[in-house]
């Protein structure tokens, strides 16, 4: 009973979930521009999706803007991760609160903030909005989630590992580039994974930063739903909807692979021993 | 150890110039008129803007609302799931979230929309067309789609982590499941309903797509208020950051509320 | 004959203006299996840390074959850890665990491997090459770790309570290997531990260190049967420690009366404290005992009995091999070999 009732449940909160995403994929094969009746099938909307060219760009331009942003992001935040590490309690919990600020701080206001200091840089010192300013305001964001990745790994990490490679002969430079950076390096790359994505994703803050030269994609989506209608956008939802699902899909396989394998062998090995 | 100090210094010096003085410029634009001399005008002017202000306030709380009874349940559900199962049901419930949310509102758009898909369906039994965009009810299901998972995933990743035997001790010692709820299941989740507050209220209260693409511009937000001032019709970005600033009192008010300024683990979970 | 391999002039160690090592002077001897024994906060892991160069001394010196290393940092000593708690490289397999040594000293890839083989077969985990770190039991994390120390041929093995975190079964399996490893490689080891049972099986010398200070050094043998102060003899296993009175050379007065011992050299009528080994009482009829007293309880333990016994106040403690009736009146003997004398303690 009770088990029953909780699947109920959460299958009509999956239906609540997914399906607008599913109505939208559904009618991007739709003939017609209906997005409510069938009128059979066809690939036209991808193929027109993939010539369109204010599509493309943008496309083009948040790749570069996300990729950028993140890796700049990633090294900024890895640095002051290790630094941060290494303070004093009061130090750090006042840099920890300051970096919390953009991940609390509504979007919008982020978003008119940046604009006003970037309109400041325009009158003082002839600076143009465009890719750069979209590049300096997604690294603001982004890189307290690096912080928040590496930070945990940093803190988790046996202190003893950094005298444990010094004894095996590193001097600090080898062992931190030996040990610290390969154990944290699963923090540093989630870190970069939620800033590429955050980049990708986000509209608010671009939307106030961007100016009128460089569209990302969530801009020339927003564009798009201002027109009446435009089956692109279901074809693009689809595209995206498919990617999404397969990487977190897979990386979730594979995690779970590793766990249970290693999870095993543990028990392996725990029974082997306690049979001595 | 002492040269690592120095690492954190590059981002001292960019969270000053990114993140410290474009919040001191929002306070100085809020305060000064377009000449650049000293005025409270700005924040008397939002006097007009009042009923939005309490309208975004109404909707976002209503919102976080509606999430925290839909997330309790279906957290608590998950939690208990096989190990499996539970990571599993998280990245259902995270694919939705990494799809850019401007197409999610569209799809809403287009279901709610007098022609489509849901008024074609209650039309076959002879129902409607129902009124069901650009009202107040559109704008609060939009916000309520699109931040479900914020509540969502803090509270079960604190409800995860209450042990299987507390529960059983509880009802060993004679909770039925009400109690069970209310005592023992309820308090345990604390940390992870502040968060999740916090994260469905803030973004809902400040949002300008949601009311514009579901709401038709029958509800304004006092999001909309401020995009306009900094690049719609009505430009005035002194007005605007007079808003910006009340909204962001209100934001420093509801984190106040629940505790939650520097909670750092909870924040990356997201 | 016996080569000091290692010696510590005066070394002191304060943290936050606290002082952790008080002074202390120790010559460990070259292929000894040389153990720092005392309870948590004694500096027994300071001074390990100092030999292995992760602690800095206040003042002091510290001597390698004679040559002052004070300076030298942990990279560049001819001494490898097994630390507290493996210290393991996560994201290494055991294999790149064990070799990650030899790389930094870039030796070619085929010694490489046949150096970890070799090391593989030293602690009995052959076939283990790829496999994570993440899916060894405990035991058999240590043994990587012993492995991962050992295979850079270190004149000195450091091990901080390596067997802390293992079951009791465990340990006792692996404190006979760590001695057998220690002999079959001829080096020395210098062993951290709060436990005495593992300090006296394993040792050459024991050094048992208290509050910063080191106590008594010697064989096991030695630190057992004569035991420095109070405190020694009771770390060192139970004992019945009493207030007593020195009333001459060979006289000593306690639990109310006189006994002959073979202590001298006290003042006359030096307050001492007298520690009687519980092995060392003998049970016999009431009416031969020369302390009488009632049996409180007397609890098997596997080899003996513990019978807790009280004599006009004084609880004493015996293990026997045979039990006695609780509330029986006992009479207990001692010979005066086995009445330890000791100056009282400081503390």
């Amino acid at each position: 009973m009770k088990k029953l009732s909780s699947k109920i449940y959460m299958y009509a909160l999956f239906t609540f979930l997914y399906l607008p995403i599913l109505v939208l994929i559904v009618f991007s094969f739709n003939a017609s521009k209906s997005m409510a009746r069938w009128t059979g099938f066809t690939f036209d909307w991808y193929i027109k999706l993939f010539q369109d060219e204010a599509i493309m760009s943008a496309l083009l331009n948040t790749v570069i803007v996300a990729v950028a942003a993140s890796v700049l992001s990633t090294i900024l935040g890895t640095m002051a991760a290790l630094g941060i590490h290494s303070m004093k309690k009061t130090s750090k919990s006042v840099i920890m609160g300051v970096t919390y600020i953009p991940v609390i701080n509504p979007e919008i206001i982020m978003g008119v903030s940046l604009m006003l200091l970037f309109k400041f840089f325009v009158d003082s010192f002839g600076f143009r909005f465009g890719f750069v300013s979209l590049v300096l305001a997604h690294i603001s964001f982004d890189v307290p989630y690096v912080i928040y990745n590496v930070l945990p790994k940093l803190r988790s990490m046996n202190p003893n590992l950094v005298e444990a490679a010094k004894d095996l002969g590193c001097n600090s430079k080898k062992a931190f580039f030996k040990v610290v950076i390969p154990e944290i390096m699963p923090g540093i790359f989630s870190g970069f994974l939620m800033a590429l994505t955050y980049s990708i994703d986000d509209f608010v803050i671009s939307y106030f930063t961007s100016g009128v030269k460089v569209q990302t994609l969530s801009i020339a989506i927003e564009a798009m739903t201002r027109k009446k209608i435009n089956p692109e956008i279901n074809a693009l939802s689809a595209i995206i909807f498919v990617v999404i699902s397969a990487i977190l899909i897979t990386k979730n396989i594979l995690e779970n692979r590793k766990l249970r394998r290693e999870r095993a062998q543990f028990r392996a090995a725990q029974r082997k021993e306690s049979a001595i | 150890m002492k040269t690592s100090k120095a690492l954190a210094i590059p981002y001292i010096v960019w969270i000053l110039i990114f993140t410290i003085i474009p919040l001191g410029l929002i306070v100085v634009f809020a305060l000064t008129d377009s000449s650049g001399s000293f005025t409270l005008q700005n924040l008397f002017d939002m006097s007009t803007y009042m009923s939005v202000l309490f309208r975004s306030i109404f909707f976002a709380m209503i919102a976080t609302i509606i999430c925290l009874i839909l997330a309790f349940p279906a957290a608590y559900i998950i939690s208990r799931a096989k190990s499996f199962n539970q990571s599993s049901l998280i990245v259902l419930i995270m694919v939705p979230m990494w799809i850019n949310f401007i197409l999610r509102t569209y799809a809403w758009m287009k279901l709610l929309d007098p022609n489509g898909l849901i008024n074609n369906f209650l039309g076959l039994f002879g129902i409607g067309p129902l009124n069901l965009i650009n009202n107040a009810g559109a704008v609060i299901l939009g916000m309520v789609y699109n931040y479900l998972p914020f509540m969502i995933l803090p509270l079960y990743s604190v409800m995860v982590k209450i042990d299987q035997s507390v529960i059983e001790a509880a009802q060993d010692l004679g909770s039925s499941r009400l109690s069970l709820v209310r005592r023992v299941i309820l308090p345990l989740s604390m940390p992870g309903i502040s968060t999740g507050v916090i994260a469905v209220f803030v973004p809902s209260v400040s949002t300008f797509v949601i009311s514009r693409m579901l709401g038709g511009g029958t509800n304004d937000l006092i999001g909309d208020i401020i995009e306009s001032q900094f690049l719609g019709t009505s430009y005035n970005p002194h007005l605007g950051s007079a808003m910006a600033l009340v909204l962001m009192v209100i934001v420093l008010f509801m984190m106040s509320l629940f505790n939650q300024f520097g909670n750092e683990e909870e924040g990356a979970m997201i | 004959m016996k080569n000091t391999i290692i010696s510590l002039r005066n070394a002191v160690v304060e943290y936050d203006g606290v002082q952790i090592l008080k002074s202390i002077n120790l010559d460990i001897v070259d292929k000894q299996f040389v153990t720092l024994l005392g309870p948590s906060g004694c500096g027994k892991t300071t001074t390990l840390r100092i030999i292995g160069g992760f602690a800095e001394m206040a003042s002091g010196e510290l001597f390698f074959n004679g040559v002052k290393i004070n300076n030298l940092p942990p990279h560049k000593r001819e001494v490898n850890t097994v630390f507290q708690k493996y210290a393991l490289f996560p994201h290494l397999n055991i294999y790149d665990n064990i070799a990650f040594g030899l790389r930094i000293k870039k030796l070619p890839e085929k010694e490489i491997a046949a150096r970890v083989t070799e090391m593989l077969e030293l602690v009995n985990m052959q076939g283990f090459e790829k496999r994570s770190i993440n899916s060894l039991s405990g035991g058999q994390q240590q043994r990587i770790a012993i492995a991962r120390a050992l295979v850079n041929r270190p004149k000195v093995l450091l091990l901080d309570e390596p067997l802390g975190a293992l079951d009791l079964k465990l340990r006792k399996e692996m404190q006979i290997e760590l001695k057998r490893m220690q002999q079959d490689l001829e080096i020395t080891f210098i062993y951290v531990t709060h436990d005495q049972e593992e300090a006296l099986t394993m040792s050459d010398t024991v050094v048992v260190m208290k509050d910063g200070c080191i106590q008594q050094i010697g064989a096991p043998q030695d630190i057992y049967n004569e035991p420095i102060n109070a405190f020694v003899a009771d770390f060192i296993g139970e004992s019945n420690i009493i207030d007593g009175i020195m009333r001459r050379d060979f006289l000593v007065e306690f639990a109310g009366k006189e006994f002959a011992c073979v202590d001298k050299g006290f003042e006359p009528d030096e307050l001492v404290d007298v520690v009687i080994r519980p092995e060392d009482i003998k049970v016999v009829p009431q009416y031969q005992g020369a302390i009488v007293g009632v049996v409180e309880n007397c609890i098997f333990k596997g080899v003996h009995y513990e019978i807790s016994v009280d004599s006009l106040g004084y609880k004493w403690i015996i293990h026997s091999t045979q039990s006695e009736e609780i509330g029986a009146i006992i009479g207990m003997n001692v010979t005066p070999m086995d009445i330890h004398i000791m100056h009282k303690s400081e503390a």
